[in-house]
C-alpha cells in the first residue's frame, strides 16, 4: 500500500514559543506603551494650553512680529510678520554656518598638516592650539571674544581707522566701504559664471591632451585666471567704475559703507577657532591612517612629493576624513545656536522671542526642530551617498 | 646555474664604507659592496641584521650617515646625497618590490602601473597602457587589468607590484622579502616571475629566505648579521662550504630539510 | 667580487657612535628644527611669534598685574591683569550662592563624584561593585548637597522588585533553586508593597536623613552643578543609551524604526533647543499642579540628549564584535538577555570606553549651556562675578580663570582616556 506523504509534517509550536509571534507580540506591547505615553503627554498638553488660554496652530506666523532684529541682510522691520522674522533668523544661521564651515575647514586643515610637520616647534605649537581649544567650552570662548571686542575696542568716536579713513574698527563693528550698485556688477556676475564654466572646460581639455600627448598642463592656474580675469576684464570694459559708499562718522555712529557687527564676528571667530581644532585632529588622523608603505611605494616608483600627495595619499586620506568631517560641519550648524548667548539674531533667538511673545511653545519648538533636522538629514544622506560611492572594492 | 663571466661588466652600485645609525643603535657597519651589471645578489641573514635597511638605503628610503653610495647609470655616476635631483634620478633607475606589496588600493591595476610613466616620464596614456598590458602579460595576469588590488590574491598582487616597478624600465631591481607575506602555494608563482626576470639579464638585489631561489639564480649570496657583511660567495661555495661560524649556524637553522 | 670574505667573531670592539653632529641636543635641533632652508625659516618665524605673544602675555598677566586690591578702581591704576578680582570672587565662582560657611559640602560632593567616575572606568569594578559604588556615592553626594533628604520607602521596594526580576531572568538557568527562590521572593515583596501602596492600604513613608541644613537646588551653583549634571546625565543616559543601541540593531522592524527615529531626532537638533524645550514645554506635558524642579528639567534634557550619542557609540562597539560571538552564545543556549548581558555587552563596552570618556568631556563642556536657561553652572557663576559694580571691566581675568579650570578637568580626562586606551590595547596586542 502506497503511503502518500504530503511532505514533512510541520512541527507544531505553541504560539507563545514561536519567535515570529513573540517578536510581533513584543513590538505591539512596546508600540502600545509608547502610544499610551504619547497620548498621556498630548492630552495633558492640550489641557494645559486650554487652561492657560494659549492659542494653537500656526496662524500666528502671519501676525505682526513687533520686535527689532539688529543684524539682517534682507530688509526687515518690526511691522513684518513672525514668519519673516523667523526667515531672517534662518538666513542668519545659514550665513554663519556656511562661512564658518569654509574657514574652519581651511584653518583646521592647515593646523592638522602643521601637526605633522617635521619642524618640532611648529608641530608642538599646533598641538597646543588643538588641546587648548578642545578642552574649553565653546560658550566660554564666545563670551571671552565678545567681551574683549565690546570692551576692549574703542567707541565709534575713537574708532581705529585704517587705509586713509575708509575702514573703521570700533566696538560697534568693522565698517568698510562697499561699492554702490552699478550695472556693470550684473555683467561681472555673468563673467564670473562664464569664468567658472571656462575653468571647467580648460580642465577637461587639459586632461584629454595629457592622455594624448603625455604633456601636463597647469589647468588649475589657468582656471583661476579665468575665474578672476573674466570679471575683471568686464569691469574694465564697463568703464572701471570706482564709486564706493564710504563709512563716515555722523553723530554717534557711522553711516555709509557696510558693517560686520561684533556679535557676528565674535560668533564666527569663536566657532571657527573651536571647530578648527577638531578638524585638525580629523585631518591628522586621516593622514596618519595611511599605511607608510603607500608613500614609500609612490616615492620608489619616482613620484615627487607633490605628485605622491596628490595622486596617492590624499585620495586615500579623504576616505577616512570625510565622514567625521561632515559630522563637524553639522556641529558648526548646531553650535551656531549659541548665538543667543551673545546676542546674534539667529534662528533660535528669533524663535525664543516669538515663544515669549505668543506663548505658543509647541509650534515654535517644532519649527526649530524641523529646520535643524532638515539640515542634519541632508548631511546624513550626502554622507551615505559618498560612502557608497568611494567604498573600496574588495573581494 | 653555471658561473657567469661578469668580469667585463660595469659596476652599477658601489657602496663604500657605508654606516648607518638609528639614534645610537649602529645598524649598518662598514658596508663595502660592488654590484656589477646583470648580477643577481641574494642577501640573507637573521632578522635585525640590517639587510632590508641596506637595500632601502640604495633608493634613499633610508638615509646613511657615513660612507658613500654611488649608482652608475648609462655611464653616469650619481652619488646618493640629500640633493633631491640625485635622489629622483636614482629612483627612476631603481625599482623596488616590497614585502607588503603596497599597491595603491584606490586605483585599478592598470592605473597602478601607468601612474608613474604618465606623471614622471610624461608618457601619453595609450603608450603607457600598452607598456602596462605587455608587462601584465609577462607576469601572466593580463585579465586582471581593470580590477582593484583588493580583489586580487596575494600572489597576484605581488606580481602586479613587480610589473609596476618594471613599468619604469629600471636598470636595477630591489626586492625586500617579496614572498615572506605570501601563503605557501603562491610563493612559486612570484618566484617564477623573478627567475624569468633574472634570466633576461636584470641586475637584482634580493633579500629573501628562499634558499632554493638563491641556489638556482644567484651569482652571489651575501650573509649579513648585526649590521655587517659576514660572508659572501657564489651559491655553490656558500651552501656547501660556509667559512664563518655564524654563517654555518644560520644555514643550519634554515636549511634543516 | 666573487671571493668569500670573512668577518671576525662577534666583535668585542666598543660600539661606535654616529657622527657627533647627528646626536645629542645639536643633532636633535639639526634634524627637527633646521633640517632644510624652509624648516629653518619656519623655526625662526615660529620662535618670533611665540616670543611676541609670550612677552605681551607675561607682561599683562604677571609683571604689571595686581594681585591684591580693594576694588576695581585700584586695579585700573596699572594696565596689567586684575587677579585680585579672582581672589575676591573665587568662592562665588566655584560654589555659587551656596551658604558661605558650608562650602565644604559641595567641595566634598565634587570629590565624591570624581571618585565615582574614576572607579567606574576601572575594569576591575565592572560587576556588582559598580552598583554599590554608585549607590553609596550618590547617597553621599545628595546628602551633602541637599542637606536633608527623605528616602521614600516605596523606592526601596521598587528597587527590590527590579533586582529580583533581573536576577531571576538572568540566572534562571544557572542558579540553584535556593537562589531562584530568593529572587522570586524579592520580586514578590516588591510587587506586594507597591500594590498595597497603590490601593492605599499602606501610607507613604519616608526615611529621613538630615545631618545638615537644607539647601534648595536654586541655591546650588558653580562647579558642583556642572559636575552633577554631567555625571548623572551620563550615568542615567548610559543604560538608556545601551537599550537604544540594542533596539537599533534589533531585527524587529517597529522597534528598530522607533529607535532610529529617536536617535536621529535627538542628534539632529542642538542641545540648546532641547534645553529650551525642557524648560518651556515640560510643564505643559505634565498635569496641572505638578511642578518640576528647574534643575531636574535641565537634567532630564541632558539625559535624553546624552543617551542618543551614547547609543551611537555603543552601536559602533556592537558592530565591531565578530558575528561568531553572537553565534557561539546562541549555540550555547543562552537567551537574549543572557547573551547580551554576559557575552555581547562586556566585550562591546570595553572597546568603547575611550570614546565614552570623550563624550563625557563633551558633556562636561556642554553643561555650560545651562547658563542660557538660567541654571547656575560653573560658567554662569563666573559670568555673574563680572556683574559686580565694584569690579567691572575685567572680563579677561574671570574668563581665563574659568577656562583654566575647565582645561584642567577636560585635559586630565582626555589624558586618562588615552592612558586607558593604551592599557586596553595591551590585552589585544601580542
Amino acid at each position: 500500500m502506497a503511503i502518500a506523504h504530503a511532505g514533512p509534517a510541520k512541527a507544531r509550536v505553541a504560539p507563545w514559543n514561536d519567535p515570529f509571534i513573540r517578536g510581533w507580540f513584543f513590538q505591539i506591547v512596546v508600540i502600545g506603551a509608547v502610544t499610551l505615553l504619547a497620548w498621556y503627554l498630548v492630552s495633558n498638553t492640550l489641557e494645559n494650553l486650554e487652561r492657560q488660554k494659549i492659542a494653537t496652530g500656526f496662524d500666528y506666523l502671519n501676525r505682526e512680529a513687533g520686535f527689532e532684529i539688529g543684524d539682517t541682510i534682507i530688509p526687515y522691520s518690526p511691522a513684518d510678520t513672525y514668519a519673516r522674522a523667523i526667515l531672517v533668523g534662518v538666513i542668519n544661521t545659514l550665513r554663519i554656518a556656511v562661512i564658518g564651515i569654509l574657514l574652519a575647514t581651511i584653518l583646521g586643515t592647515l593646523i592638522g598638516v602643521g601637526r605633522l610637520s617635521p619642524n618640532w616647534l611648529l608641530a608642538k605649537l599646533c598641538e597646543w592650539y588643538v588641546e587648548l581649544f578642545r578642552n574649553v567650552p565653546l560658550l566660554l570662548w564666545l563670551f571671552l571674544i565678545y567681551k574683549v571686542i565690546s570692551e576692549a575696542f574703542p567707541g565709534p568716536r575713537q574708532a581705529i581707522s585704517v587705509l586713509w579713513d575708509t575702514i573703521f574698527l570700533s566696538n560697534r563693528g568693522l565698517y568698510f566701504p562697499v561699492p554702490f550698485a552699478h550695472d556693470v556688477h550684473g555683467w561681472m556676475g555673468v563673467g564670473l559664471l562664464a569664468g567658472i564654466v571656462a575653468a571647467w572646460v580648460i580642465g577637461r581639455w587639459a586632461k584629454a591632451r595629457q592622455a594624448r600627448t603625455g604633456q601636463p598642463f597647469p589647468s588649475i592656474r589657468a582656471g583661476a585666471g579665468a575665474i578672476i580675469g573674466l570679471p575683471l576684464l568686464i569691469w574694465l570694459f564697463g568703464g572701471a567704475p570706482l564709486d564706493f559708499s564710504v563709512p563716515a562718522l555722523k553723530g554717534f555712529n557711522f553711516e555709509g559703507g557696510t558693517v560686520i557687527q561684533p556679535e557676528f564676528t565674535a560668533l564666527l571667530v569663536g566657532l571657527v577657532l573651536y571647530t578648527s581644532a577638531f578638524v585638525a585632529e580629523i585631518v591628522r588622523s586621516g593622514i596618519l591612517a595611511l599605511h607608510k608603505g603607500q608613500s614609500e611605494a609612490a616615492y620608489s616608483v619616482g613620484l615627487s612629493r607633490g605628485q605622491a600627495m596628490r595622486l596617492v595619499l590624499l585620495p586615500q586620506a579623504l576616505r577616512v576624513i570625510v565622514p567625521p568631517m561632515t559630522s563637524q560641519y553639522l556641529n558648526i550648524t548646531k553650535n551656531s545656536s549659541l548665538a543667543i548667548a551673545i546676542g546674534y539674531p539667529d534662528l533660535v533667538a528669533s524663535i525664543n522671542v516669538t515663544i515669549n511673545q505668543t506663548g505658543q511653545a509647541v509650534e515654535n519648538v517644532l519649527i526649530i526642530m524641523a529646520a535643524y533636522l532638515s539640515v542634519s538629514l541632508s548631511i546624513s544622506l550626502f554622507m551615505n551617498w559618498y560612502n557608497r560611492r568611494i567604498a573600496m572594492k574588495e573581494r | 646555474m653555471a658561473v657567469r663571466d661578469l668580469n667585463g661588466a660595469p659596476t652599477v652600485i658601489d657602496l663604500d664604507q657605508v654606516n648607518k645609525w638609528f639614534g645610537q643603535f649602529h645598524v649598518l657597519t662598514d658596508i663595502n659592496l660592488q654590484v656589477k651589471q646583470s648580477e643577481k645578489i641574494v642577501i640573507c641573514g637573521p632578522s635585525g641584521s640590517g639587510k632590508s635597511t641596506l637595500i632601502r638605503c640604495i633608493n634613499r628610503l633610508e638615509e646613511h650617515q657615513a660612507g658613500s653610495i654611488i649608482v652608475s647609470v648609462d655611464g653616469k655616476r650619481i652619488e646618493l646625497t640629500n640633493d633631491v635631483k640625485n635622489v629622483e634620478a636614482i629612483r627612476k633607475e631603481v625599482g623596488m618590490v616590497f614585502q607588503s606589496f603596497n599597491l595603491f588600493p584606490h586605483l585599478t591595476i592598470l592605473d597602478n602601473l601607468t601612474l608613474a610613466p604618465i606623471w614622471v616620464k610624461k608618457m601619453p596614456k595609450k603608450e603607457a597602457d600598452d607598456i602596462a598590458m605587455s608587462l601584465l602579460k609577462r607576469v601572466r595576469i593580463p585579465e586582471q587589468a581593470l580590477k582593484y588590488p583588493g580583489q586580487l590574491s596575494g600572489g597576484q598582487q605581488q606580481r602586479v607590484a613587480i610589473a609596476r616597478a618594471l613599468c619604469m624600465r629600471p636598470q636595477i631591481m630591489l626586492f625586500d622579502e617579496p614572498t615572506s607575506a605570501l601563503d605557501p602555494e603562491m610563493v612559486k608563482e612570484v618566484l617564477d616571475v623573478m627567475i624569468e626576470l633574472a634570466n633576461e639579464g636584470m641586475t637584482m638585489l634580493v633579500v629573501t629566505h628562499e634558499m632554493g631561489f638563491a641556489r638556482s639564480v644567484a651569482d652571489r649570496v651575501i650573509f649579513m648579521d648585526r649590521g655587517e657583511i659576514v660572508e659572501q660567495a657564489p651559491p655553490k661555495e656558500f651552501f656547501a662550504n660556509p667559512r664563518n661560524e655564524r654563517t654555518r649556524m644560520f644555514l643550519s637553522q634554515i636549511l634543516h630539510h | 667580487m666573487s671571493q668569500a670574505t670573512e668577518a671576525g667573531p662577534a666583535t668585542t670592539q666598543p660600539a661606535r657612535l654616529p657622527p657627533t653632529l647627528d646626536t645629542g641636543a645639536i643633532g636633535w635641533m639639526r634634524k627637527n628644527l633646521f633640517s632644510s632652508v624652509g624648516n629653518s625659516i619656519t623655526t625662526i618665524l615660529v620662535v618670533a611669534f611665540i616670543v611676541w605673544i609670550l612677552s605681551w602675555f607675561v607682561d599683562w598677566a604677571l609683571l604689571q598685574a595686581t594681585f591684591q586690591a580693594e576694588s576695581g578702581k585700584d586695579c585700573a591704576k596699572s594696565h596689567g591683569a586684575c587677579w585680585a578680582l579672582i581672589g575676591e570672587k573665587y568662592r562665588y565662582i566655584f560654589f555659587g550662592s551656596f551658604p558661605y560657611e558650608q562650602h565644604w559640602r559641595p567641595l566634598f560632593a565634587i570629590i565624591t563624584m570624581i571618585a565615582m567616575l574614576l572607579l567606574s572606568s576601572d575594569r576591575r569594578m565592572w560587576n556588582w561593585r559598580l552598583a554599590i559604588i554608585w549607590t553609596v556615592g550618590s547617597f553621599i553626594t545628595f546628602v551633602l548637597m541637599f542637606g536633608e533628604i527623605f528616602i521614600p520607602v516605596t523606592l526601596i521596594f521598587v528597587l527590590a522588585l527590579i533586582a529580583g526580576l533581573a536576577g531571576y531572568l538572568i540566572r534562571r538557568k544557572v542558579a540553584e533553586s535556593g537562589e531562584r527562590i530568593a529572587y522570586v521572593a524579592l520580586a514578590g515583596l516588591g510587587i506586594a508593597y507597591v500594590l498595597l501602596r497603590l490601593i492605599g492600604v499602606l501610607p507613604s513613608v519616608s526615611i529621613p536623613v538630615t545631618p545638615f541644613s537644607y539647601v534648595e537646588t536654586g541655591n546650588w551653583g558653580g562647579l558642583a552643578v556642572t559636575m552633577i549634571v554631567a555625571t548623572y546625565g551620563l550615568a542615567a543616559a548610559f543604560p538608556y543609551g545601551i537599550l537604544l543601541a540594542l533596539g537599533r540593531r534589533s531585527k524587529l522592524p517597529l522597534i528598530r524604526g522607533l529607535c532610529i527615529g529617536f536617535i536621529e531626532l535627538i542628534r539632529g537638533v542642538p542641545l540648546i533647543s532641547l534645553l529650551i524645550m525642557a524648560s518651556v514645554m515640560l510643564p505643559l506635558f505634565l498635569p496641572a499642579g505638578m511642578n518640576f524642579d528647574k534643575l531636574l528639567r535641565a537634567q532630564v534634557a541632558v539625559i535624553l540628549f546624552a543617551g542618543a550619542y551614547i547609543a551611537e557609540i555603543v552601536r559602533g562597539g556592537l558592530q565591531s564584535l565578530p558575528k561568531g560571538q553572537f553565534e557561539a552564545a546562541d549555540a550555547m543556549g543562552l537567551n537574549y538577555a543572557q547573551k547580551t548581558a554576559f557575552i555581547v555587552l562586556p566585550q562591546a563596552l570595553r572597546v568603547v570606553i575611550p570614546p565614552l570618556i570623550n563624550t563625557f568631556i563633551g558633556f562636561f563642556k556642554d553643561t555650560s549651556l545651562l547658563l542660557i536657561i538660567g541654571i547656575f553652572d560653573f560658567l554662569s557663576t563666573a559670568n555673574q562675578a563680572l556683574v559686580d559694580p565694584v569690579w567691572t571691566g575685567y572680563p579677561g581675568e574671570v574668563y581665563l580663570f574659568a577656562a583654566a579650570v575647565y582645561f584642567c578637568f577636560c585635559y586630565s580626562m582626555s589624558r586618562y582616556s588615552k592612558y586607558l586606551e593604551r592599557e586596553l590595547n595591551k590585552g589585544t596586542q601580542r
